[in-house]
């Protein structure tokens, strides 16, 4: 779980002009309860049912973050925020990651975090916060297509929540035909009564049909392992 | 009742009749249902305006109904609707959300947290703020 590990920085940089606002792609606010009551963040921890944010900022997956300096300016876009996918190697049946992942995984992780700790120290002149050519390089802008699915998910999860189940499970499903890539959207078609999902086979085979594919798409960071 | 939603919500429009793709609603109904008006310009926002488009009035406007669906289709949003026509969602364009992301001018939210109370992106100015998303699994 990635609270904690904002937590941490927030404590550390908080009174130095930095804040984390984190966002939950959740659909059910229930769900997100008991993980910000372990975590007691001290940061502002919101719950984004209709996923606007991932609309307004264009995001597929957790964790995602965007860098946003004192001006309101995007500084880095939508990305990654420092994980790998060693995941994918995990063992299903003990859950154990080999070395290399981890130690891939624990190296992204401080990569990202000393490159937000460079940014708040030296703004801009950090080389991690990009230059507005940089960042608009690093947009990925969105389709018709991605703006229909958005309709698509937003209409579905209104439906569901008037009690039209059915209907809206439909145009949930018609979102995730048109933005496979959004694992977002995907995982709120999860059944409620299904508990760890993400161990799930349902979640292992669509991960396993990614082939080559990204879980993740890479970083453009100095240092991010691949 | 018709439900009708965007960016902003949804609001209930009475009075508003669906057919097929088109909502017709009554023009006094628009700028509550989707921050649009009709004026003698056109379809105004603010300072925006939005020409009729010609020869395509009579799709746009008959009388004192405007089709909302249509015009937002002419915008370039998606439209769509539950199956017996009570409920409309017009999306955002995605120019308008490709303009706003490569203007780099962070776009602004208020969302809850958990107690209810509301958080908007604009109360951080002045700070750093690391934007980022999580789930609970």
């Amino acid at each position: 779980m990635d609270l904690p590990v904002w937590q941490t920085l927030y404590e550390e940089l908080g009174d130095r002009g930095f804040t984390v606002l984190a966002v939950a792609m959740d659909s059910r606010e229930d769900a997100a309860r008991p993980h910000i009551d372990a975590a007691k963040p001290t940061y502002p921890c919101l719950i984004d049912r209709d996923h606007h944010v991932a609309e307004l900022y264009n995001m597929v997956n957790v964790p995602q973050a965007v860098w946003i300096d004192e001006a309101g300016r995007i500084v880095r876009p939508t990305e990654t925020a420092g994980v790998t996918e060693g995941f994918r190697k995990m063992d299903r049946t003990t859950f154990q990651m080999p070395e290399e992942e981890v130690a891939r995984g624990e190296g992204a992780r401080a990569t990202y975090l000393a490159a937000i700790r460079d940014w708040v120290a030296r703004g801009p002149a950090s080389e991690f916060a990009f230059g507005d050519a940089d960042a608009r390089a690093h947009v990925e802008l969105p389709t018709d297509q991605v703006a229909r699915a958005n309709a698509s998910f937003r209409l579905g999860q209104f439906l569901m929540r008037s009690g039209n189940e059915a209907e809206g499970r439909s145009f949930l499903d018609e979102a995730i035909r048109l933005r496979p890539e959004s694992w977002n959207f995907w995982r709120q078609s999860a059944d409620p009564s299904l508990m760890g999902l993400a161990a799930g086979p349902e979640f292992w085979q669509r991960v396993d049909a990614l082939g080559d594919e990204r879980y993740y798409a890479p970083v453009d960071m100095k240092g991010m392992p691949e | 009742m018709t439900t009708v939603i965007t960016e902003t919500g949804p609001t209930e429009i009475g009075g508003a009749e669906a057919s097929g793709d088109d909502l017709w609603l009554p023009a006094a109904d628009l700028p509550a249902a989707t921050g649009w008006s009709l004026r003698d310009e056109g379809f105004c926002r603010g300072d925006v305006c939005v020409p009729l488009p010609p020869r395509r009035e009579e799709e746009l406007v008959r009388g004192d109904a405007v089709n909302a669906a249509a015009f937002w289709r002419h915008l370039g949003g998606p439209t769509l609707h539950d199956a017996a026509g009570d409920v409309w969602m017009l999306g955002e364009p995605a120019a308008s959300r490709a303009a706003a992301l490569a203007a780099l001018q962070a776009p602004d939210f208020t969302l809850p947290d958990l107690e209810g109370k509301s958080h908007a992106l604009r109360e951080y100015r002045g700070r750093k703020v690391l934007l980022v998303s999580w789930a609970s699994w």
